[in-house]
């Protein structure tokens, strides 16, 4: 396996819906800190991925647009996935092992505050017989949560816990006093809604430690898939999570932080039970999911985020992990290390 | 007994916030005071219209702001013969690209007041106004012959 | 050094205009189940799944790779879904590729598919964008420019395109696939067909279908233990131009040109026109196929008209284009790119049926997507690189 790593990541200022700026605004200056902090030009870079999703635009080809952010002049190859820019990661990881480049640029953009993004996340739904009745996301996971809550030993007190745990301010038991937005899940169990984009630069082998005095390396990147259907599978549960970081070898070692895209408080319960991470494993310090979740970015951001500990020599070891599909159906896991 | 069910109608009603973004937002509001108001690139110097916040191959934001027109060439056409919802001339008609003077990008937009099959590649047009102001490419009814130019 | 790729089974769906006897899942699994039984192999020897389509709003299923994991087998495996506009059933083709090229995976099957009867795809090319006028009439009404600028720039006759259009039509009847097989087309009729946008008449362009396309890559091993002859993946290339800046040349853009130069490197091919076989082309408006024989290399600038017109692209011709009535016979946008890819691939593996080319042993899948800026390409050969 070719070693590759992440070497440098950016991500937008803020995440609050931005109204005066458009997705090429947003992201133009995101891909120029990246390209900066690698101390490459675009020229240089051997190949670009991006990840977005046409039906957060309301609009087709949402991605095209987005290349101006770029200036992807001569031309290059780039492709681009209908899916979280960490799938884009993936790919372009997977073309690093067998292509003659030694760098990639990948980066995600998305704003969930154009439209209703509760709503437009229903048309992730089997469209003959789940979609036409418009459960909505929250109503989705709420499922999970019910399930999660009556088949383990977790209770309420535990979601709000993981909240909490992001916020100055409140305490579990005020948290636990505000009112359903659908039962089990309060507002603080669920994410805001957020307009972002995050970009990263791999390099391989030397140009990687040329590039940066501490790589973030992958050592293991896989992703798997469960089915859609919600009555196939045990929503308590997330098997795929399982799968992808048992093919990683995320249990091969000690794991000093883990940035998991947990939407709602009980999926980061899940995914914990899932991936084996105990209480030694510093979980979502950048505050996750729940403090920004800018659809489509937010598990490059994940990435980014976990490789920031390694570059910066606080973790040795890091797992970054990003989902897709109504309660976890997909899920995609990374470990990155330290020399 | 009734035929099988192959399919089912399911509605789906979305709204979206459309942002133009600042620089197509300027590009809008020019419009109100009838200027084309384009974006140069510092490193390339090409000048953008409507300007994009960023030049698409140097990748460096584009700040600068450029008058530009009104005045501009055909640069490329066709003649639509198709009808299609939403549309508000009747086929035939011309919409071509129009380079606007000291613009490096073309802009799209209907040619009328010349048949359609007068419209040729090098013909100077110029914008005909709405009379009602507003921040929208509709502002411009159409583009014209200048100084009815047919020749 | 790069594991080999083989492509090992192809299949793909009747392509229509309105699929009303499959869902979306099982006119997906409709050419899976071919692909995999072309390739004697069942849905538990997949390791991974690629699917490409264009945009979502042709079904209006959001990210249906989701709905689709259960369709395609893709349960416990890793499934990834590309989208790069028109060119996205090429690119899907390079991204499962990919996966076996670096050792990641030994078999995947890779599916590319529109269903757009479930939506509406005029609608869903040219939504109404706020701000800007409805002018641009679909996708025809975007590329029409083009072509009249190509007829200016190379004084190509007016019937060029006429001549494309039929020589498409007609080959399509050769194929059981296709959605347009209509014997009663002459040139006469396509001449006399209403024009849409000058010059683009009605019969010189691509229909709306519904349809799919799969094919099962493997590495090296298993090619060599094919049911059948493999085709083996020789090179592959895309590149990307943005779409809108000072002195683009839309007509023959350089991307295209430069995609073309890395995919004949790669496969150590230097004279594309000689040593070409077949090609199988994105054509979707019948005047793009001298452009791009043109920005392919196959023609000096100028004379790609002069190559269809001497019948250099028919199927007796010295380099046959199109042979499976290319995409003016069957349009399900997100597959078509990869039918491309597959029936170059089913050239040299001589499965290609009744528009099988004699001796095929090297032929070009083309596709391209967006405002002429996305290009991706492959040569398969029936030796190994």
């Amino acid at each position: 396996m070719r070693e590759v790593a992440v070497v440098a990541f950016a991500q937008a200022p803020s995440f609050s819906p931005d109204a005066e700026r458009n997705e090429v605004e947003m992201l133009a200056p995101v891909v120029r800190e990246a390209l900066d902090r690698a101390g490459l030009s675009i020229q240089e870079i051997g190949f670009v991925m991006s990840g977005s999703c046409d039906y957060l635009a309301g609009q087709p080809f949402a991605f095209v647009t987005a290349l101006d952010a770029v200036g992807l002049w001569p031309p290059k190859q780039e492709s681009h996935v209908e899916q979280d820019g960490a799938w884009a990661l993936y790919e372009a990881w997977v073309r690093m092992q067998h292509d003659e480049i030694d760098s990639a640029l990948v980066y995600a953009f998305g704003k969930s505050s154009l439209g209703s993004i509760r709503d437009v996340l229903t048309l992730q739904l089997d469209p003959y017989y789940v979609a036409p009745l418009w459960p909505d996301t929250h109503a989705i996971a709420a499922l999970q949560a019910r399930a999660l809550l009556e088949g383990s030993d977790y209770t309420e007190r535990d979601m709000a816990a993981v909240a909490a745990r992001g916020r100055r301010d409140a305490t579990i038991d005020e948290l636990l006093t505000l009112p359903y937005v659908a039962s089990p899940l309060r507002e603080h169990d669920c994410p805001p809604v957020s307009d972002g984009a995050a970009a990263v630069v791999l390099a391989a082998g030397n140009l990687a430690r040329e590039i940066c005095e501490r790589p973030a390396w992958i050592r293991g990147i896989d992703h798997r898939i469960e089915p859609q259907g919600l009555g196939l599978r045990d929503l308590a549960r997330s098997t795929s999570a399982a799968l992808a970081a048992r093919h990683v070898g995320a249990g091969n070692g000690p794991i000093d932080v883990a940035e998991l895209h947990a939407s709602y408080t009980h999926q980061e319960l899940i995914l914990r039970e899932a991936m084996g991470l105990g209480a030694g494993v510093a979980i979502n310090p950048s505050g996750g999911a729940l403090a920004a979740d800018p659809v489509m970015v937010t598990g490059l951001i994940r990435i980014g985020e976990a490789a920031s500990r390694i570059m910066s020599g606080e973790a040795k070891r890091a797992l970054a992990h990003a989902s897709a599909g109504p309660c976890l159906q997909q899920n995609l896991v990374c470990v990155m290390e330290a020399a | 007994m009734s035929d099988p069910v192959l399919g089912v109608v399911s509605p789906v009603r979305l709204e979206y916030t459309f942002s133009a973004g600042r620089a197509q937002s300027r590009f809008l509001r020019g419009l109100m005071e009838r200027r084309f108001v384009g974006q140069r690139c510092g490193k390339c110097q090409g000048v953008y219209v409507p300007g994009r916040g960023s030049c698409a191959i140097c990748g460096i934001a584009t700040d600068e702001e450029v008058d530009v027109g009104p005045q501009g060439t055909v640069t490329m056409f066709c003649i639509v013969n198709v009808p299609f919802a939403g549309q508000q001339v009747e086929p035939p008609y011309a919409c071509a690209s129009i380079m606007l003077d000291g613009a490096d990008v073309a802009l799209f937009h209907l040619v009328q007041e010349i048949s359609a099959n007068e419209v040729r590649t090098g013909l100077r047009v110029e914008p005909v106004w709405e009379n009602e102001r507003r921040p929208s490419m509709e502002s411009v009814r159409y583009f014209r012959p200048v100084g009815g130019d047919h020749a | 050094m790069a594991e080999r790729c083989a492509v090992v089974g192809i299949g793909q769906t009747k392509h229509a205009s309105r699929r009303d006897d499959v869902s979306i899942a099982g006119l997906v699994r409709e050419a899976a189940s071919r692909a995999l039984e072309d390739a004697d192999m069942s849905w538990g020897d997949i390791d991974a799944v690629v699917i490409g389509k264009a945009p979502d709003l042709f079904e209006g299923v959001m990210m249906p790779e989701l709905y689709l994991a259960d369709a395609l087998g893709a349960s416990g495996k890793p499934m990834m879904r590309v989208h790069t506009a028109g060119s996205v059933g090429g690119s899907t083709a390079i991204a499962a590729s990919s996966l076996i090229q670096g050792g990641i995976h030994e078999r995947v099957l890779t599916v590319a598919f529109e269903k757009q009867s479930e939506s509406n795809a005029m609608w869903a090319l040219t939504p109404k964008i706020p701000f800007q006028p409805p002018v641009v009439a679909g996708a025809g009404g975007y590329f029409a420019p083009h072509i009249r600028a190509y007829i200016e720039r190379s004084n190509a006759p007016d019937d060029v395109g006429i001549r494309v259009a039929l020589k498409d039509r007609q080959n399509a009847l050769k194929n059981p696939y296709a959605h347009i097989r209509d014997e009663s087309l002459t040139y006469d009729t396509i001449a006399e067909s209403p024009m849409l946008w000058e010059p683009v008449r009605f019969h010189e362009t691509c229909p709306s279908s519904d349809g799919a396309c799969a094919m099962v890559l493997t590495n090296e091993a298993g090619g060599d233990r094919a049911a059948k002859a493999p085709a083996w993946v020789h090179a592959t290339a895309m590149r990307s131009e943005p779409i809108m800046f000072p002195g683009r040349d839309e007509v023959s853009p350089r991307a295209g040109r430069e995609c073309a130069a890395a995919v004949y490197a790669e496969a150590g091919i230097e004279n594309p026109r000689g040593e070409i076989d077949a090609a199988e082309i994105y054509v979707p408006f019948s005047w793009f196929e001298p452009m791009w024989l043109e920005n392919l290399g196959f023609a000096e600038e100028g004379e790609g008209w002069k190559m269809t017109l001497g019948g250099a692209t028919a199927l007796d011709g010295e380099l046959p284009v199109n042979a499976s009535g290319g995409v003016l016979s069957s349009n399900p946008i997100g597959a078509s790119g990869m039918l491309r890819f597959a029936e170059a691939a089913l050239q040299v593996r001589g499965l290609a049926g009744e528009h099988q080319i004699d001796g095929a042993r090297k032929a070009l899948g083309h596709a391209y997507g967006g405002g002429s800026q996305f290009f991706s390409m492959w040569i398969v050969g029936s030796e190994k690189p």
